[in-house]
């Protein structure tokens, strides 16, 4: 059985099938759960915190250790290490108080999963309980009970901001324009024709990815420690465990298989950590710990609440002129990774809009909840659901259509702006009129039964990856003797489609088929793999794409440096196409067979020349700059944005509250189209995880305990919820340092999904909907009171 | 306890000592190395166990393995014939149906029981037929046009 024989030469910006289809088709690609370590493994079960906030006054495990088969009992006495990304504020295991409900206390340790199972209800752990915070206002306010009484202890980079003595764990200002602390200059609010203020709540939500944490590791005898995880972040993963737990990084090996769905969920480190600690316990013996879907949910990590309340203004002819907002992400209990979210969330706090003048402040703020962390996104989805819906109340009351408001203020390349920045490459206003084309904006549209009605929206977004100033990619290009080509590269295929992408652009570098190559990094392995910082922030087609590129012509040069000596020509005068270097000065030819790996002789075989080529490449922005910690400017916020349009067409059932989505248009401007049928499958995936975000949210009962951690309580989009139609389009302005122009798209996609709805269901039945989730629940209600009012009057 | 079973997987036999409380999917993954049928929730919420069971579909988490002694069960490691990707197979390619591809074991298991019994189903009969089996990354429009065209191929190759 193989696979199909294709020959596709300069695939860059061709539709080729993915390398990854034939093992995910066959069953034959491994996940971690789907690795044998052998009859030595043993099994660990994590004893999870029953209360959202308390203090830990006694932990007992006499009797869990005493059951028979149970090998180990690890503690937070067993772990005095803080991790994180960016706020070292986690225990691996809790040791003086437990901030969340689903927080690991300690972990048990067997011979069967059963029985790490049935010893674990036997640890005993005295709480006494204290007051817990669910909501991030309220736990922001002074005087609130302090989560974390000691964060001045803890460590953070020089880019983050918390406020010790408060649960603030970052506070990011923005400052532009004729503004104060105060806000912005009420002369510029007097210059308003139109002004909406409101307030926004967003309620926590999962990645439901249907694989969930699961995570094997082996301290060995001699101190070496390896790790199998599916991670999203194989090297961040070993760097944050070795600093942690005082391993050397060249000891500790990552091996990280395909990811069965990551979306931002396995990113950094969650139980990692734990498991690490509990094969240190049983020395010699793999550890596996599985994450049950409850505990998923409990356990892992969820994308962070928000409350936001913003103020937005513009002129009569709809030019907009101030705007003031305040974020406060609910971080949960732990804000290693989330206070990153909030900085994003600041420095992009306007949306992709003209604004002179902005006072932001977004803050990530501590609540007695699951832990708050990268979702796809990154703190965009959340904000503009609340910015996209002032917009359109905008538009409405100075009488312009929705669309022609938005190109009106769209961001344009070259604007500086909130941040001081120029504007990179992008073109947002092709994005909005290919969006408004797509949905046939202009077009009367009817409902398709009487008790229905029809209504359209749009809304647009933009997204810079976030991330410290110094995230490094790097990759190796390594020849065979037939010319097939090995591509080294750490970033992940967590579905999106990098390894496809890496292979294409190795093979459009090299002047080789795209089918000669070969992608390694399945699994990414922290000791073979190159590095690769995080596959994350849609980084990894700009990033670890620049660095396949180099590592590909790095290679490429040297093989015409060796034929050109060969033949006696000029470098400048040989290329490699099609597997074959040729000269267009003599017109020779020399295939690229065996001398990748032999070199070539010279004249009268008087020795030879060359010898194995390996390329390398790296990538690494030099140019992003430190903002003011009072105003947010600076030269070089980020390194890009990336925009995009999307419209929505749908229905209202006025009878049921029930919303029927017609279609999703959405174009995005990705710089260059690497596999233009992969940015569509982002598009169709995007649309559908978007929707789906808009119904979704983690619901907890008095005492901090979520009461709909399952899949039949949360729902996420089946197959019989999607949109009749997602259509999609894309928009190609080069990016000047993405390879071939591109930049990621894997997030964008499902940004503005949500406030587009909003402002489809607006434009439908004259209903706003300031706070997530919907439901048919909501909009019937609200259709009942709108209907009572209006008898009233 | 231990319970003998006898199952018959793709074609072969096999005869296998299970734990009275071990589902069909923990005996399939961790006895047999069967590892295409994924844990996704081991609570017949999301499909990623699908395997066809007598000619059904059924989420192998919620079948006790000694319910399953003397069945024939065909997973996603049996579907290519001499060699031969199933049309299903192709089609999952072909459309770019897979992304991370955890679900995709189960969602062909589940098309493959549709297949089976309704060669000619309707786009709304492939929905009904995939509602148990969930997919965050897709949004499911490439697999629904890849069964249809699997059907398609298929018919002509009778």
């Amino acid at each position: 059985m193989s696979k199909k024989q294709q020959h596709t030469v300069d695939p860059v910006g061709k539709s080729v099938p993915r390398v990854d289809a034939f093992e995910k088709v066959t069953g034959e690609a491994k996940y971690v759960d789907d690795m044998f370590f052998g009859p030595d493994m043993y099994y660990g079960k994590l004893v999870l915190s029953p209360h959202a906030h308390a203090i830990i006054k006694k932990v007992d495990v006499s009797k869990a250790l005493a059951y028979p088969g149970v090998k180990a009992v690890v503690t937070g006495e067993d772990t005095p290490y803080r991790i994180g990304l960016y706020m070292q504020d986690r225990y691996i295991f809790a040791r003086d108080r437990v901030r969340y409900v689903g927080e690991p206390v300690a972990g048990v340790i067997a011979i069967s999963e059963e029985i790490a199972e049935a010893a674990a209800k036997l640890v005993e752990v005295e709480y006494e309980v204290l007051e817990p915070l669910f909501d991030p206002y309220e736990a922001a306010q002074p005087g609130a009970p302090l989560i974390h009484p000691d964060m001045e202890s803890y460590t953070w980079p020089p880019f983050i901001f918390p406020e010790p003595g408060t649960n603030v764990s970052e506070h990011f200002k923005l400052r532009r324009g004729n503004v104060s602390d105060e806000g912005v200059a009420q002369e510029v609010w007097d210059q308003c024709a139109a002004i909406v203020e409101q307030t926004f709540r967003l309620p926590p939500i999962q990645h439901v990815p249907i694989e969930t944490h699961v995570a094997v590791a082996l301290w060995e005898l001699d101190g070496k420690v390896t790790l199998w995880s599916p991670s999203q972040s194989p090297f961040a993963q070993r760097d944050l465990i070795a600093q942690g737990m005082g391993i050397s990084h060249g000891d500790l090996r990552v091996i990280s298989p395909y990811v069965g769905g990551g979306f931002g969920g396995k990113a950094g480190v969650s139980i990692e950590a734990n498991v690490v600690a509990m094969a240190r316990a049983v020395k010699g013996h793999p550890v596996k710990v599985r994450m049950t879907r409850e505990e998923e949910f409990t356990t892992t990590n969820v994308r962070q609440s928000l409350y936001a309340h913003t103020k937005i203004g513009c002129d009569a002819e709809g030019n907009l002129l101030a705007m003031e907002t305040e974020y406060y992400f609910g971080g949960g209990g732990y804000n290693d990774y989330g206070v990153n979210i909030a900085r994003a969330a600041g420095y992009s706090c306007t949306g992709p809009y003209r604004i002179p003048n902005v006072k932001g402040d977004s803050r990530s703020v501590y609540t007695n909840t699951p832990i708050g962390s990268a979702m796809r996104g990154f703190g965009m989805p959340e904000i503009h659901w609340g910015i996209e819906q002032i917009m359109d109340q905008l538009a409405e009351k100075i009488g312009m259509d929705p669309a022609e408001f938005r190109r009106k203020n769209a961001v344009r390349t070259g604007d500086t702006i909130l941040t001081g920045m120029k504007m990179t490459p992008i073109n947002l206003v092709a994005c909005i009129d290919k969006a408004k084309e797509l949905i046939g904006w202009d077009e009367e549209k009817k409902p398709s039964a009487p008790n229905k009605k029809r209504g359209v929206g749009i809304a647009i977004m933009w997204k810079a990856p976030a991330m410290p100033p110094n995230p490094g990619s790097s990759a190796i290009v390594r020849f065979n003797e037939d010319a097939t080509v090995n591509v080294y590269v750490g970033g992940q295929e967590i579905g999106q489609g990098a390894f496809t992408v890496a292979a294409q652009m190795a093979a459009q570098a090299l002047g080789v088929p795209f089918e000669w190559v070969r992608v390694s990094a399945n699994p990414v392995d922290t000791k073979y793999s190159p590095y690769e910082w995080q596959t994350v922030a849609s980084r990894i087609t700009w990033s670890m794409g620049n660095a396949v590129k180099r590592a590909a012509e790095d290679a490429r040069r040297q093989i015409i440096d060796i034929v050109a000596k060969y033949w006696d020509e000029d470098p400048e005068d040989l290329d490699i196409r099609d597997g074959v270097v040729i000269s267009y000065k003599s017109e020779r030819e020399q295939p690229l067979k065996k001398m990748v790996i032999y070199g070539l002789p010279n004249e009268n075989y008087e020795g030879w020349q060359g010898g194995p080529i390996i390329g390398r490449g790296k990538f690494m922005p030099t140019y992003v700059t430190n903002l003011d910690p009072e105003t947010g400017q600076g030269t070089r916020a980020v390194v890009h944005y990336t925009v995009g349009a999307q419209a929505v067409d749908l229905e209202v059932d006025t009878e049921t509250g029930q919303i029927e989505i017609i279609k999703i248009a959405s174009v995005y401007d990705v710089g260059k189209a690497i596999n233009p049928d992969l940015i569509m499958t982002q598009i169709e995936g995007g649309a559908v995880h978007g929707m789906s975000s808009a119904f979704e949210g983690i619901f907890f009962d008095k005492d901090g305990r979520p009461i709909n951690a399952s899949l039949v309580d949360y729902k996420i989009a089946t197959i019989q919820d999607i949109p009749k139609k997602v259509v999609g389009d894309y928009v190609e302005t080069p990016l000047p340092d993405g390879p071939w122009g591109a930049r990621g798209v894997g997030e964008h996609v499902m940004v503005q999904t949500a406030p587009a709805i909003a402002n489809a269901i607006y434009n439908a039945i004259g209903i706003r909907v300031p706070d997530l989730p919907l439901s048919a629940e909501k909009i019937y209600t609200a259709i009942k009171e709108k209907e009572a009012k209006e008898k009233g009057e | 306890m231990l319970h003998e079973i006898t199952l018959k997987i793709n074609g072969e036999e096999y005869q296998v000592a299970v734990k009275s409380h071990h589902t069909l999917l923990t005996v399939l993954r961790e006895q047999l190395g069967i590892t295409s049928p994924k844990r996704g929730c081991e609570n017949g919420e999301c499909g990623a166990c699908t395997v066809i069971l007598d000619g059904k579909p059924v989420n192998s988490c919620m079948v006790l393995a000694v319910e399953a002694d003397g069945s024939t069960i065909e997973t996603t490691e049996g579907l290519a014939k001499d060699g031969n990707l199933h049309p299903l197979q192709e089609a999952f390619i072909e459309h770019n149906a897979v992304q991370c591809g955890f679900c995709t074991p189960g969602m062909l298991m589940s098309a493959k029981a549709l297949l089976d019994f309704n060669p000619h189903p309707t786009e709304e009969d492939i929905k009904v037929a995939l509602a148990g089996n969930l997919c965050r990354c897709t949004g499911y429009y490439r697999i629904i046009e890849a069964v249809k065209d699997a059907a398609v191929k298929m018919e002509a190759e009778k």
